[in-house]
């Protein structure tokens, strides 16, 4: 682990180079377009220092997202509806929702799939091909109809996070709960255990490491959906909210500082269950 | 005090062996038509017996194992566990089971994971940490209750898995290659220890292995199986002592029953 | 009244007859009747119920209505695919995913861009990259070549990571047979390394097919033109035309669970030696 850091801090490094130089490039244009309108000549200097801090930039170089994240979180009172803090808060209270509910019924089914056999074939291929669909699409749907009944707010949000951070948890924890070798469930047969003792002293225990990937991959997948989700409302608050009307207006800086934030709140997420993961897997003796 | 009496009253006067199999047959379905496990296979166990099942894979040992374990089920023949059938015995949970891997619970420290079977049987707290104490000292593993299996050498996750079988007090102890995984040094000490362990409490044990020096070391009675379809070749009882040291392996007696076991195994390949 | 009952019935009776078909021993054949009873069941539901309680179609349109429609407008549907899968997704999916492999092999000979670019390659596959959109919309413009852009940045760290981590699954001991022959890189590349890495690289492959599908549709709800999947889904929910939406969603089922098997079945043929592909 630690002899990967200096490698990692310069492989990011190198992004943030990378980054700088494509905004001088990207920006170049607009930079030397008013250069000519106002006929001044362009130096390199100048012509840097003027990508760099241009107000709509193509791409807006790292400290210029840097400001305005800073400008509208710590700056910013939270209440207000400029604060990014305010806006992440949205999304994240709708990914959590959907997370909790999407988690509780993927692993209530996957206990029905490996206890039911009709269940397991009859479901079990739906759900597996059902990965490969791109369920995401149906999510302006979603929003529209259940408005249309009168239910709006954070629920629609929450339901296609729920939609499709349920899949993973239930392949992830059908894996898991039959994770137990045949050797293990004769063990539990010569001890002639009962089907709850089997579950949860050993089908349980030995699917938490799946558990946890399948969580992991469930709360990007929840994330995303909730940002999606934001996105046919008529754009009023949320992350994709910011992302959507940043893009309408071209305020490209408000798009990188929503897509930053967002990218925090994922890495944030999918690391409190890292977390998790590594204190009860530790506990348990499986790391 | 009442029950135990009438227990050895019972003992005294019951005839049948522990484990009986009579003309017990198994067909497995597969793919390239019905594999023969097991043809015709007739054996009596008595108690306190050690009973070694030889032979190469595929002859049937282990299948005849997990017939007695009511974890395979024969197509036809007869077979009772302590005079009842392997599934009445199973539940009243008459005998303990020994896998060829430990198959320890990482989540469970040792001493954890012999009150494992306690405590899906419901023994009291108390009455399974008493059992626990009492098989890890049996096994030499005092001490290392608190510990986990990933902290223990491979021989002694063995000796852990052999104290979780004992410890309900099943009389039958039936052992599937439990000391396959694990090199000749570790072997022989746990040999050792086993039959000490037999000595000390009278079980009834069937054992597999693929391994003659092990199996007549060990044992009372030698079963010689052969493969395609899977049958009984020979019964050796075994004329060494009760009281084995490991050097009990260069006397002639001992020499001479391992070249019968080692023909016993040649004569079921010569039909091949 | 009379759907509801059917509804009720055809559940039942759909039930009833898996299970007697899960109790008997699993072949091919209830491997692949059971779930269809199942589906087709669910849609059987779906028609009673929605005629039973009589749900305007505003909200859910019944699946006859679906399939009508979707037989009226394969006009629509054929030109939205094309818009949408073939030059968004597709173009993306295969920009995306050689360069990520070409990228991977660079990687590979340095150890520390290696150790380097793992962490955050799977650091970035955990982001919300679909967020990238709009940014891409406004650079590309609203044609199907900001779709293809946001396809490569969804699906590059996937591909990349799954290519670098297959790259290192060689063994040792069969690296080491490759040295006694006085192999070379490339000889190692191509006879060893390539060969052992390919069940992760279709693992990105098939990865990367989904999200594909996924960016392509979803980059059209930051603007396109006036076709596209993606497009046709959120305008006709704004027209209140389910029906047509609902059609689109089986044409992107269909293309999606197309994608996967293509990439699954080619999968197979390449690395048919690997356990997960014997048992099955």
């Amino acid at each position: 682990m630690r002899q990967s850091v200096l490698p990692v801090l310069t492989v990011v490094a190198g992004i943030f180079v990378i980054w700088y130089l494509a905004s001088i490039w990207l920006n170049a244009a607009w930079a030397y377009d008013k250069a000519t309108r106002s006929g001044e000549e362009l130096g390199v200097v100048a012509l840097v220092a003027d990508t760099w801090s241009q107000e709509k930039p193509k791409l807006p170089a790292p400290h210029q997202v840097g400001v305005e994240i800073w400008d509208t979180t710590i700056e910013k009172k939270i209440t207000s509806k400029r604060s990014l803090i305010y806006h992440s808060w949205i999304t994240l209270s709708a990914t959590l929702l959907g997370f909790a509910l999407g988690t509780g019924l993927g692993i209530a089914l996957a206990v029905g799939i490996v206890y039911n056999r009709t269940m397991d074939m009859s479901v079990m291929p739906w759900v597996i091909a059902s990965q490969t669909i791109p369920i995401l699409a149906i999510a302006p749907m979603i929003i529209v109809v259940l408005n249309a009944v009168g239910i709006s707010g954070l629920l629609p949000k929450a339901m296609i996070s729920m939609y499709l951070s349920f899949f993973p948890v239930v392949v992830g924890m059908v894996k898991g709960l039959r994770s137990p070798d045949a050797m293990q469930l004769d063990q539990m047969r010569t001890w002639n255990a009962s089907p709850s003792q089997t579950f949860w002293r050993l089908r349980l225990p030995s699917s938490m490491p799946y558990l946890f990937t399948s969580l992991k991959i469930g709360m990007a997948a929840s994330l995303v959906g909730a940002i999606v989700g934001e996105l046919p409302t008529g754009a009023v608050a949320g992350l994709g909210a910011r992302l959507l009307a940043g893009s309408y207006y071209g305020q490209t800086i408000q798009i990188w500082s929503a897509l930053i934030m967002a990218a925090a709140l994922a890495a944030a997420l999918v690391a409190i269950i890292g977390l998790l993961q590594r204190v009860t897997l530790r506990r348990m003796g499986m790391a | 005090m009442i029950v135990e009496q009438l227990k050895d009253a019972t003992e005294f006067h019951r005839v049948e062996p522990v484990i009986s199999a009579k003309n017990l047959d198994l067909t497995f379905q597969t793919n390239d038509g019905p594999v023969h496990a097991l043809k015709d296979v007739s054996l009596q166990i008595g108690k306190g017996e050690f009973v070694s099942f030889i032979g190469p894979s595929g002859c049937g040992k282990t299948t005849f194992l997990r017939c007695m374990a009511d974890l395979e089920h024969p197509t036809s023949g007869e077979i009772t566990v302590n005079g009842v059938s392997p599934e009445e015995a199973r539940k009243a949970r008459s005998y303990g089971y020994v896998f060829q891997a430990a198959g320890l619970y990482p989540w469970r420290t040792i001493g954890g994971n012999i009150r494992l079977p306690l405590e899906i049987m419901g023994y009291s707290k108390h009455d399974q940490a008493e059992r626990v104490a009492r098989v890890l000292e049996l096994v030499e593993l005092a001490g290392f209750e608190k510990k986990y299996p990933w902290q223990l050498s491979g021989g002694m996750q063995q000796r852990a898995s052999i104290a979780r079988a004992l410890a309900f007090d099943a009389d039958i102890l039936l052992m599937d290659e439990p000391f396959g995984a694990l090199d000749e040094i570790v072997r022989d000490h746990l040999n050792e220890q086993l039959l000490s362990l037999w000595a000390r409490t009278e079980k009834t044990i069937a054992f597999v292995t693929h391994s003659i020096p092990e199996a007549v070391y060990l044992s009372t009675k030698i079963v010689v199986m052969s493969p395609r379809p899977g049958r009984i070749t020979d019964v050796i009882e075994s004329p060494l002592p009760k009281e084995r040291p490991l050097d009990i392996r260069d006397t002639p007696e001992f020499l001479e029953v391992a070249h019968r076991v080692r023909e016993g195994l040649r004569a079921g390949h010569l039909d091949d | 009244m009379i759907w509801l009952i059917f509804a009720f019935g055809v559940w039942g009776l759909g039930w009833w007859v898996n299970t007697r078909l899960a109790a008997a021993p699993r072949t091919r054949v209830t491997g692949l009747v059971v779930p269809l009873i199942f589906g087709i069941t669910l849609i059987a539901i779906w028609e009673g119920v929605v005629r039973g309680l009589e749900i305007s179609p505003v909200l859910l349109p019944a699946p006859s209505m679906i399939a009508a429609r979707f037989v009226a407008s394969t006009d629509i549907l054929w030109e939205d695919f094309v818009q949408t899968v073939i030059k968004g997704a597709l173009s993306g999916y295969v920009l995306g995913c050689g360069s990520a492999f070409l990228v991977a092999i660079l990687v590979d000979r340095y150890d520390f861009l290696r150790q380097g670019l793992l962490p955050v390659g799977n650091f970035v596959a955990a982001l919300p990259v679909i967020g990238m959109a709009p940014i891409l919309v406004m650079w590309f413009g609203f044609d199907w070549q900001s779709k293809a852009a946001v396809v490569v940045v969804m699906v590059f760290f996937p591909m990349l990571v799954n290519t670098v981590q297959g790259l290192a699954d060689s063994s040792a001991m069969q690296r080491d047979l490759m040295r006694t022959y006085a192999a070379g890189y490339w000889a190692t590349l191509l006879k060893l390394r390539l060969p052992a890495a390919m069940p992760f690289i279709f693992n990105g492959l098939k990865i990367a097919s989904t999200l594909a599908l996924i960016g392509a549709i979803v980059a059209e709800f930051f603007g396109s033109p006036i076709r596209g999947m993606g497009f046709r889904i959120s305008t006709s929910v704004g027209q209140l035309a389910l029906d047509l939406v609902w059609a689109e969603i089986v044409v992107a089922a269909v293309v999606g669970s197309a994608f996967y098997g293509i990439v699954a079945l080619v999968e197979r043929a390449v690395t048919f030696w690997h356990p997960s592909q014997r048992h099955s």
